[in-house]
């Protein structure tokens, strides 16, 4: 049930993102979510791509330094309260939050959480047992 | 202009020649029957004491290195028994690092002596009232001037380093004339004296004898012009025996040695040989009165040059230059001596593997900053910044704890920090000194 997700390490300098852009496009890799958190001096790229593997092994050539997560996926209804509900179930159950992001999905009527947990494990079955919808990476993964 | 020891600093250079050369043949003599280090040293020269006839064969003697020191460590050059050594000191640095000094209580006369003629040099007196503010403690600095500034009968007020707002309160109300810390220091109480209104009327101030780190002819005008005082320079290093190795009189062209202690040579840091009168070149200084631990042709990695002529103030003792660089990777940061090597034994000890970083060396506001770069790596890596932060927080914290200097951690990318062709390039210093 979970999704992986590359994280790319990247230095506040103009340029970069493009880099890592053009690596994966050059390599035919499709990015269907991305997130940026950043400091003064660098920045960490999070990506959901079609290939997650291929997209490790190439950025990795290119001297980037990646890592790859297993995140949660949540699809959640597109309107208000929609996300409010997960998040309440997983605060109730003590699970924090390390970081999310959110993008919408493919048909436009549902929009997609991606949430990075301590424990994913047991994220997932709090949020299943809670009638959550868990998605899994052929749903999430663009062609 | 006034001399503490007339005698030894206004003697003929004739005459310095003889005492330098009695006391030469007692040391090597004194190291030889000591300290094994030395003796072997000397056998593997194929010289015995007996061959030492005057300073003309010091140039025949071996050198001893900070590395000598620090194989011994901690008391293996000493040359007389632990009940006999009674301070010792250390430099600042860290496992591997360090080394550590030993003084007997004539060494610690002979130091005093030497800090009351820099004192004397720089116009203080019985009459005056002396701020120490150098760090007391392992450290040379504090307690070196304190000693000294007491022989001279000076009113010594032992301020130690750091609480800036109190050093101000007592520099005007127990009328400091004289004032011994850093130059970087030194224009640090001209900002807060200005930023807290006092007037330079409510002090006394006359002089400052500022040493321990490198600085210029330019800041130095800037001290002189903000605290309206005159600032000598003074120089020393805790091998030989700490701060008064050399000094500044009032001409401020050179600083003096006093080579009844000290023999200065200046040698091509490649080859060794000793270079002619006036050659730049690394300069190197052998003991001729120290008991503790006396040191033959100790290679100080000091860029600088020797003037011999006779000073307009009287003395006739040498002259050494403005230290212009060193032979070495050593940094002098906010008075620590700081090795690239350090901040990677750091490094290892948090990573898997040793990255690669650079140091970057600056001067805002008059104070030295640091910042060590760090390329990232696959194991400190993490997709959430905090833990990242707490990797920069870690590195910083370390470095503090080991080199005892604050330091700005900076994440880089992987192969963004310059590559060369043999010996790595470990620092940027963009400090202008000279
Ligand atoms: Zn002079």
């Amino acid at each position: 049930m979970l999704v992986k997700q590359i994280s790319v390490f990247l230095e506040n300098k103009s340029g970069r993102l493009a880099d890592v852009t053009r690596t994966l496009a050059d390599n035919n890799i499709n990015i269907c979510a991305m997130s940026i958190a950043d400091t003064t001096d660098f920045g960490i790229l999070r990506l959901i791509v079609n290939k997650p593997e291929d997209a490790e092994r190439f950025l990795s050539e290119q001297q980037f330094t990646v890592s790859c997560t297993s995140v949660i996926a949540i699809g959640v209804e597109d309107k208000p309260g929609g996300l409010a509900k997960a998040l309440d179930i997983l605060h109730d159950n003590g699970i924090s939050i390390e970081y999310m992001y959110a993008f919408v999905g493919k048909t436009g009527n549902e929009a997609f959480v991606i949430l990075r947990v301590e424990n994913p494990e047991t994220a997932i079955e709090t949020l299943l047992k809670s009638g959550i919808e868990i998605l899994p990476s052929d749903k999430i993964y663009c062609a | 202009m006034s001399c503490w020891n007339q005698t030894y600093e206004c003697m003929s250079r004739e005459e310095m020649r003889k005492v330098q050369s009695e006391r030469l043949i007692k040391t090597v003599k004194r190291v030889y029957e000591n300290v094994p280090t030395y003796r072997k040293k000397m056998q593997e020269k194929g010289i015995l004491p007996g061959d030492i006839k005057s300073v003309d064969d010091l140039k025949n003697l071996p050198f001893t290195y900070k590395q000598d020191l620090r194989d011994t460590y901690p008391y293996g050059l000493f040359a007389v028994p632990m009940s006999e050594i009674v301070r010792v000191h250390a430099s600042s640095g860290t496992t591997g690092k360090k080394t550590v000094v030993g003084y007997t209580k004539n060494d610690l006369d002979v130091w005093s002596e030497v800090i009351a003629r820099t004192f004397t040099a720089a116009g203080a007196g019985k009459d005056s009232f002396l701020q120490v503010s150098y760090g007391y403690g392992l450290f040379t600095g504090g307690l070196g001037a304190h000693y000294g500034g007491e022989k001279l009968g000076a009113t010594v007020i032992p301020t130690s380093s750091g609480n800036t707002k109190l050093q101000l309160s007592i520099m005007q109300d127990f009328g400091t004339t004289h004032i011994a810390c850093t130059p970087s220091y030194a224009l640090y109480l001209a900002e807060e004296m200005e930023e807290l209104g006092i007037k330079r009327s409510d002090l006394k101030l006359q002089a400052g004898i500022f040493g321990a780190e490198p600085w210029s002819e330019s800041m130095r005008q800037e001290i002189q012009d903000r605290l309206k005082i005159k600032a000598f320079d003074i120089y020393g290093l805790s091998e030989v025996i700490g701060p008064g190795v050399a000094f500044e009189c009032d001409y401020q062209n050179g600083m003096h040695i006093p080579e009844d202690h000290f023999i200065p040579e200046i040698i091509d840091p490649d080859t060794g040989e000793v270079l002619p009168e006036g050659s730049k070149g690394e300069i190197v200084f052998t003991t001729i009165t120290k008991e503790g631990l006396p040191l033959i042709r100790y290679r100080t990695r000091d860029l600088s040059s020797l003037n011999y002529d006779k000073c307009e103030c009287g003395r006739t003792a040498v002259r050494m230059s403005k230290v212009t660089g060193r032979t070495d990777d050593m940094l002098i940061i906010r008075g620590v001596n700081v090795f690239p090597s350090q901040v990677e034994s750091v490094l290892l000890s948090i990573g898997e593997t040793a990255p690669h970083y650079m140091l970057v060396v600056d001067r805002k506001d008059n104070l030295d900053t640091l910042e060590i770069q760090v390329e990232i790596t696959p194991s400190l890596f993490s997709d959430e910044v905090k833990k990242l932060e707490d990797v920069e927080k870690k590195i910083s914290k370390e470095i503090n704890s080991t080199l005892g200097i604050s330091a700005k951690i900076k994440l880089v990318e992987p192969k963004t920090i310059q590559r060369s062709e043999g010996k790595a390039k470990r620092v940027i210093d963009k400090r202008v000194i000279y």
